[in-house]
């Protein structure tokens, strides 16, 4: 009977160490950061080897300009630490190496949108004035580089929204300009859906999955109609009449049916199926669908019969929220110097030049949107500099993570009916309130 | 000469279990600072707020939260492992006849437990997507990706294909180990297939069963890569306790994501521990000859009892 007993307390002694082990695998949080602050002034010293910490580049460009710099470099090499494709791993990884203070990152490839949260927290070093031809930067890209109006990374490449169109159908239906207002562009709906050809197409769909998108889409809607989500001293500016038509021109959307029902379940991928399947006449996306819709391989029913220009807005033509990428340097890097220096030569108008050759990614330097050769290739990219001309970064906030989780929820609740729009701003003015006041 | 022997075993345990569970206790009772100095730069370093972490979790603004995590974890739990117990005895006993194909099959039904479980979500992604192939099928336009009660089912769909093989393989494996004799005395007495399965299999097999099925049971509880990949991360209608402390720690709340971890972890230890008490899951396998004997005699009982 003692011998039982034993067994039992084991039993249940190694079910609980099991649970333990389990449990805690996923959530070994790193302790207090300590108080140590990286000199934030002081000058970019030490050269060597150092990594370039980026996600993945299946083009092979970005491969191709490290390579270019390695050959001039021989003692200054630059290794490529890749990271995964998802870009909430990127960060979580880029942050855990600053939370240890580790020097093995010297080089960080950020998404515009995590430039606030980095150099807020110390993590990226502010870069010298004169290290980059700012002044010959599309703009608003060289602005999603600057917090508090300190530089601190390169501008890579960028990115703004689009809105696809099918010329066939607006062609057939009479409507020879792409719309500049949502009244234009429902007007050109109604016009190609009494045609017999449109059976089964619907109106407009852009990215409403509760995911970043949804963030980029509702914000665009709010610049839009002509809003903005934070006002310049970085105060919540959700409950105003601009945002409620913002939020009503896409919840009266999905009402009416101008938004398909199932748009609810769209990131950017289903929306480029549903427009290149043609059910579709408009669809808001980035510029990277461009290649697959005009595929002639058979793979595109669209092909040849679709547009594109800048997205629509309440008055006029809408404002472009700012995607991309920005080069920084690590608080903790060693060879400071040298990682400056690759910077810069990283994201030089040559090398911008020599990866347009592998790489769609929009490069930031304006000229290149003009350029007949590279617009041979890329012929969007006309539209696309207008639509960057007055692209807004989004909310360039400290805890972004909380903010758009917060956009997310409370837009997706009004999206799907569960809150009217009134209460979805209410609520998410008093939740960004509580974020931004820290 | 024994407590020196085991040592390299406990340092390993030490390391590896109890470090972190106590890092992880510690860390909870501690809250980041929030907000910004003058120039902009996050105030650095942490504050002691005791209890805090728990108190704002069970009581505070977000608490609805967390009580819809709980529940969600639990749902999903319960479910799926009554789901996968049924269907996985169903393979072992289809897999446990001798037939031509039956190495194939074994081979086949563990394909979908093979394949890593993000892999999974992704591929049952795009058949529950709005124009995907279980819309095609049952012909409905039913938004699985989106919220409700939908969402919930394709998480329950996903994770029943996958961890059902499971539970099959080590029943086959309990039942394996079912002397034919048994069979045969039973079937001399002349009870019939289900009769067996009643009397024979099912009490034979129980030591091995209680085991998967608590085994299934931690897993599920934790569960997170299936409904963060299938529906998507902040999704109320799935989102679980796992998803919750994901989601502290991915905006910097290590406290509160380490008091979402000992409290995911308090759950499944008494969810484990009330399972052990009232089912008797025999996990270390019990090296004593008493159980041994015990089983015999069932055994004997049980042939006994189904021929009658």
């Amino acid at each position: 009977m003692m011998q039982r007993r034993r067994d039992r307390r084991i039993v249940v002694g190694l079910a609980f160490a099991a649970a333990a082990a389990i449990t805690l695998t996923a959530c070994s949080g790193s302790g207090s950061s300590g108080g140590s602050t990286p000199a934030a002034e002081a000058t970019l010293e030490g050269t060597g080897p150092i990594q370039y910490v980026s996600s993945p580049d299946a083009s092979g460009a970005a491969q191709a300009t490290i390579d270019a710099w390695n050959a001039e470099h021989p003692d200054e090499q630059v290794t490529w630490v890749e990271l995964p494709l998802d870009a909430d791993q990127q960060r979580q990884q880029m942050v855990q190496n600053a939370q240890v203070e580790g020097s093995s990152y010297s080089v960080l490839n950020l998404d515009v949108v995590w430039t606030s949260e980095f150099a807020a927290n110390r993590w990226i070093t502010p870069l010298p004035e004169d290290a980059l031809p700012v002044d010959e930067l599309v703009p608003a890209t060289v602005e999603a580089a600057s917090y508090r109006d300190t530089l601190y990374g390169a501008p890579y490449y960028t990115d703004g929204a689009l809105l696809y169109s099918r010329t066939d159908l607006l062609t057939a239906a009479g409507v020879t300009a792409p719309p500049e207002t949502w009244a234009e562009m429902q007007a050109a709906c109604d016009a190609v859906l009494a045609l017999p050809q449109a059976a089964g197409v619907s109106c407009y769909a852009g990215q409403f999955d509760k995911n970043e998108g949804l963030t980029v889409n509702f914000s665009e809607a709010v610049a839009s109609a002509g809003g903005s989500l934070f006002d310049a001293e970085g105060k919540p500016t959700v409950d105003t009449p601009e945002a409620l038509t913002a939020l009503e021109f896409l919840v009266d959307g999905f009402e009416s049916g101008m938004i398909p029902r199932d748009a609810i379940t769209f990131q950017e991928e289903q929306g480029r199926q549903a427009f290149q399947e043609g059910k579709l006449v408009f669809l808001r996306n980035w510029p990277y669908i461009y290649k697959s819709l005009s595929a002639t391989d058979g793979s595109s029913s669209v092909s040849g019969n679709f547009g594109v220009s800048a997205i629509p807005g309440e008055d006029g033509p809408g404002v472009s929220t700012l995607g991309g990428r920005n080069i920084a340097i690590s608080s903790y890097a060693e060879n400071k110097a040298t990682a400056l220096e690759f910077i810069a030569f990283f994201t030089s108008r040559e090398q911008e030049q020599e990866r347009l050759a592998l790489s769609s990614r929009a490069p930031v330097f304006p000229e290149f949107f003009e350029d007949q050769t590279v617009t041979a290739s890329y012929p969007y990219l006309p539209t696309l500099l207008t639509s960057l001309d007055n692209a807004q970064p989004r909310p360039k906030v400290v805890a972004y993570g909380a903010t758009t989780a917060a956009i997310q929820d409370e837009i997706y609740a009004a999206l799907t009916g569960d809150k009217t729009p009134d209460a979805a701003l209410a609520d998410l003015q008093t939740k960004l309130t509580e974020i931004t006041a820290g | 000469m024994a407590t020196l022997l085991l040592s390299p075993t406990f340092i390993v345990l030490v390391l590896v279990i109890v470090y972190p569970l106590l890092s992880a206790v510690y860390q909870s009772l501690f809250s980041a600072e929030s907000g910004l100095d003058a120039d902009g730069f996050v105030v650095e370093g942490e504050s002691f707020v005791g209890l805090g972490n728990y108190a704002d979790i069970f009581a505070g603004a977000e608490s609805g939260r967390f009580y819809n995590a709980l529940w969600n974890t639990t749902f999903f739990t319960f479910v799926t492992v009554a789901l996968e117990t049924v269907i996985g005895v169903a393979f072992a006993v289809a897999m446990n006849r001798a037939f031509k194909g039956r190495a194939f099959l074994r081979a086949a039904i563990l394909i979908p437990w093979a394949i890593p479980t993000a892999v999974s979500g992704l591929l049952w992604r795009w058949i529950f997507q709005s124009n995907g192939i279980a819309n095609d099928l049952l012909n409905t336009q039913v938004l699985w990706t989106a919220e409700g009660f939908a969402a919930q089912v394709a998480v329950i769909i996903a994770e029943v294909w996958k961890t059902a093989p499971f539970i099959g393989l080590l029943v086959l494996a309990g039942m394996q180990l079912i002397p034919e004799e048994v069979y045969e005395a039973a079937k001399l007495d002349g009870a019939n297939a289900w009769k067996q399965f009643v009397s024979i299999t099912l009490p034979l097999v129980r030591p091995a069963l209680l085991v998967a099925v608590l085994f299934r049971l931690l897993d599920a509880l934790r569960m997170f890569d299936l409904p963060f990949v299938l529906i998507g991360p902040r999704k109320s209608s799935v989102e679980t306790l796992s998803i919750l402390a994901w989601d502290e720690s991915n905006q910097l709340q290590y406290g509160t994501a380490s008091a979402f971890a000992i409290i995911l972890l308090v759950y499944v230890a008494l969810i484990a521990f009330v399972f052990i008490r009232v089912l008797g899951a025999d996990v270390v396998g019990d090296a004593d000859k008493q159980a041994e004997k015990a089983a015999r005699k069932q055994a004997a009982r049980a042939a006994k009892e189904a021929g009658r």
